[in-house]
């Protein structure tokens, strides 16, 4: 007994000098979802010869945990699903050169230098099928709080864009309204769920009838399955319901890497990734001149129906977080 | 005489004690960040945070899923425990080892297994198109923590009840008593101290599993502080949460402690005790099978039936390169944990069981609270440590190895204190006496017999070490994709098919483990 012990232990200290301590590859941290990114990443990999790194989590975790760090961050790139995060990270992010910003489309463009957004997604109304008509559909997201929706809705506090959508609101029609609203999905029934793909999958289960998500979650559940009773539309135009917002990268000020970054930055915004953020993940360049996506159906144009809120007024995250709290959801 | 008394109370040996207060001592770390951390914060902000309805409900759920988990247990494995040690069947040894083999089951499976069962993508959908209602909230949590511990107890009691003397059986009914009343007033005293230290790591156990309990949409103080940690929302508010949950967890420990303190089971007659007798199953025979069958197919047959289902619909192609990257990144840190913990355990228990006393007691306790402490608070702990104390070390295999190893030493101790209570000090004391000295008297006599139930701890702690999460997610270096990392990360996408490969081949890799177990803790009386 005491060879093979002896024996198992000579083969594992082998194998763990055998991992090799690569310090110079470009080390990234991930706010967004490894079956997202990690395609890009892989794609940014071969075509510059640069090696990579991912570490992923959730965005406000990787966030918390750059600040712990500080200037000891083995960080280079960070990747964010939200202005929010990133907005309250700008102090630990590099300024970015001029040239990455030069083909954004306007409406995403946000008035700090310290980080880029990469693509767009808009908030949508997903809902069942089997049991809802499309013209019964509520206009407004506030109509979602009347009787006949009464524990038919689903929402993920939790979430950092159901966060964002929030702080559009308090922004949009003001810190009252916003609180009733929140209040009135509790006091209406409405189910809490942890992310995106619960609440879609909780409506194909039958716990819900609709829930507030994002647009790009649902076209990876058709992608396998065309029959999957679940679709998704708008609110009516303008409605903060239909918020569209960025997701986005920015430069560690530690990054012992700094050039390499950049070409990941500059990567993210090529036509190549664009299209990959359309055609794979299902969400809205930022760039032009690139190819939509069929898949997306209902939601396909969201600037037509977006409600007139800027990047730059979804930073106010630990407001929406209070109010949140007040009424018991976090 | 006064050798004796020097080998069991005196003053234990430096090379002794020093390594068990370290591995004591290093408990405190993540009790002093988790103090610094919750004393930040003014007073009005607390009271709003943390004096609120919403966490006296977080504590009554707590407190109801660990009463709810430890009887569910106790009703699965106390039956099954008397089955294979006290009744003819064929094959005992495998059915000890299917017994067993839920603990290597992650709980996140086995709460998707449950939840796959009913839902648009569950087998009865697809077959039947029928979909129910799921599983959530306290039951969902109970049957999905409650079917994977149940082992740590049948495993405590079947040891229990296979060293039980018959004589004491045997004399109880001759006098007199009944079957029934022998059961109750003999054999369950005497199996007190099993029950009390499985339902100590059961209680343990289901107060810091965040997985599962979250799946179940069951708010308790783990999934609490997971989410406010993961929302970054306050970093104080996780830290209160977290130091309630020890104290909870203390309050466990020093229960079990003052309930198993004054019990003395050791056999005083001299010789050695016969096995127990079998009897046949006679009249019970057909409740016996119903029950094993439920117990089996609930516990084994919903995860294992489950996973197949969704392997067979697996849409893209398995990539086997990357599954066998993470096999090996699995191996190379679990690996390294069982040894140090196997290495950490020795100094420990042996502490305990031959030099007991206030500091022994104490270092064997702080272990057990280093398990206790929800896994989350402990990785942050480790990390803001490192990145402080020695930077070099942040996001590092040694670290991350070192976090684990200090956090399940406490199931590596379990099995090498109890071979040591039940050696006795009398062998050792013998060599002395013929002029061994301490140190050979321990490598010639004692180790030799303990090797096997140290071993069993460290395959335990390899096990546990494999599936874990939070830590591995935490700590590890920058690009590690553990078994566990890459289920985790599935599931939580939704993509379940796509997490059965790595699902399936993590309970199969611990199953194997589970075998090892068995055979080194449970041979070890016949080899006497």
């Amino acid at each position: 007994m005491k060879k093979t012990l002896r024996a198992s232990f000579l083969a594992l200290s082998s194998l763990a000098l055998a991992l090799p301590a690569m310090a110079d590859d470009l080390v990234i941290y991930s706010g967004r979802g490894e079956s997202f990114m990690a395609p890009i990443i892989k794609q940014f990999e071969e075509q510059s010869g640069i090696k990579t790194k991912a570490r992923y989590g959730s965005t406000a975790e990787l966030a918390a945990l750059l600040r712990e760090e500080g200037g000891k961050s083995p960080a280079d790139v960070f990747i964010a699903q939200d202005a929010g995060a990133l907005g309250s990270t700008t102090d630990l992010l590099e300024v970015l050169p001029d040239g990455v910003f030069a083909e954004q489309i306007d409406a995403y463009r946000d008035h700090a230098k310290n980080w880029v957004g990469t693509s767009a997604r808009a908030r949508t109304l997903a809902y069942s099928t089997e049991r809802v008509k499309a013209e019964a559909l509520p206009k407004s997201v506030y109509d979602i709080n009347k009787p006949e929706w009464k524990g038919k809705v689903g929402f993920a506090p939790k979430n950092a864009s159901f966060q964002a959508f929030i702080t559009a609101m308090r922004e949009k029609d003001g810190e009252e309204k916003a609180r009733a609203f929140v209040k009135g999905l509790k006091d209406n029934g409405a189910r809490t769920y942890s992310n995106n793909t619960a609440l879609i999958q909780a409506i194909a289960d039958g716990e819900i009838d609709a829930a507030l998500v994002n647009n790009y979650y649902l076209p990876r559940f058709k992608g396998r399955d065309a029959k999957f009773p679940v679709e998704q539309a708008f609110f009516e135009k303008g409605d903060v319901g239909n918020l569209l917002f960025v997701s986005g990268v920015g430069i560690v000020k530690a990054s012992d890497d700094k050039s390499d970054a950049t070409k990941f930055v500059e990567y993210l915004l090529s036509p190549a990734a664009q299209q990959y953020f359309v055609s794979s993940v299902g969400e809205y360049p930022v760039v032009k001149g690139v190819i939509p996506n069929p898949a997306l159906g209902a939601v396909a144009n969201p600037q037509a129906v977006a409600p007139d809120v800027k990047q730059d007024a979804l930073s106010d995250t630990d407001g929406t977080k209070k109010l949140l709290t007040e009424q018991g959801l976090l | 005489m006064a050798l004796i008394q020097k080998s069991s109370g005196g003053r234990p040996p430096l090379l002794l004690a020093l390594p068990a207060f370290v591995a004591g001592g290093a408990m405190l770390i993540p009790l002093i960040y988790l103090l610094v951390r919750a004393s930040n914060v003014e007073w009005s902000e607390l009271v709003f945070l943390v004096w609120r309805p919403a966490t006296a409900l977080l504590l009554f759920n707590t407190l109801s899923l660990v009463v709810c988990v430890v009887a569910l247990s106790t009703v699965i494995a106390l039956p099954l425990a008397l089955l294979v040690t006290r009744y003819r069947i064929p094959l005992p040894g495998l059915f000890s080892a299917l017994f067993t083999l839920p603990l290597a089951i992650p709980g996140y499976v086995m709460a998707y297994a449950l939840i796959g069962l009913s839902g648009y993508y569950g087998p009865l959908n697809a077959f039947f198109g029928l979909r129910l209602p799921r599983l959530e909230g306290l039951t969902g949590a109970t049957l999905a923590l409650g079917l994977y511990v149940f082992p740590y107890l049948f495993l405590n009691l079947r040891a229990a009840l296979s060293s039980l003397d018959p004589a004491l059986e045997e004399s109880a009914r001759s006098l007199g008593r009944s079957p029934l009343s022998v059961f109750c007033n003999v054999v369950l005293p005497h199996l007190k101290p099993a029950f009390l230290s499985g339902w100590l790591v059961i209680a343990l156990y289901t107060v810091g599993d965040y997985g599962a309990i979250a799946l179940m949409r069951f708010d308790v103080f783990s999934s609490a502080i997971y989410s406010q940690y993961a929302g970054a929302f306050e970093v104080y508010y996780a830290a209160w949460l977290s130091l309630m949950l020890m104290a909870l967890a203390a309050s466990f420990l020093v229960m079990e402690a003052w309930a198993v303190r004054g019990v003395r089971l050791s056999r005083s007659g001299t010789g050695s005790a016969r096995p127990v007798p079998r009897r046949p199953l006679g009249r019970m025979l057909l409740p016996a099978i119903a029950f094993v069958a439920l117990v089996l197919l609930t516990s084994l047959g919903v995860p294992f039936g489950v996973i197949i289902f969704w392997l067979a619909r697996t849409p893209e192609a398995i990539d086997w390169t990357t599954i066998g990257h993470s096999t090996l990144q699995t191996l190379m840190i679990a690996g390294p944990v069982a040894l140090i913990a196997m290495a950490a355990a020795l100094p420990v228990a042996l502490m305990s069981s031959r030099y007991p006393g206030r500091l022994s007691f104490l270092s064997e306790r702080m272990v057990y609270l280093g398990y206790a402490v929800p896994a989350l608070p402990f990785a942050l702990a480790m990390a803001f440590f490192s990145l402080a104390v020695v930077p070099s070390l942040y996001q590092s295999l040694a670290l991350l190895i070192a976090t684990l190893a200090l956090h399940f030493l406490a199931l590596a101790i379990g099995p090498a204190r109890a071979r040591l209570l039940q050696l006795g000090p009398r062998v050792e004391e013998a060599a002395r006496a013929l002029g061994c000295g301490p140190l050979e008297a321990f490598s010639r006599v004692t180790l030799p017999q303990l090797l096997r139930a140290l071993i069993a701890g460290g395959l335990l702690a390899f096990m546990v070490a494999a599936k874990e999460l939070p830590i591995t997610l935490l700590l590890s270096p920058t690009g590690t994709h553990t078994l566990a990392m890459s289920v985790f990360s599935r599931t939580n996408e939704g993509a379940l098919y796509d997490a059965a490969p790595y699902a399936g081949l993590m309970i199969l890799f611990s199953g194997l483990f589970i075998g090892l177990v068995l055979s080194n803790s449970g041979r070890s009386r016949q080899d006497r």
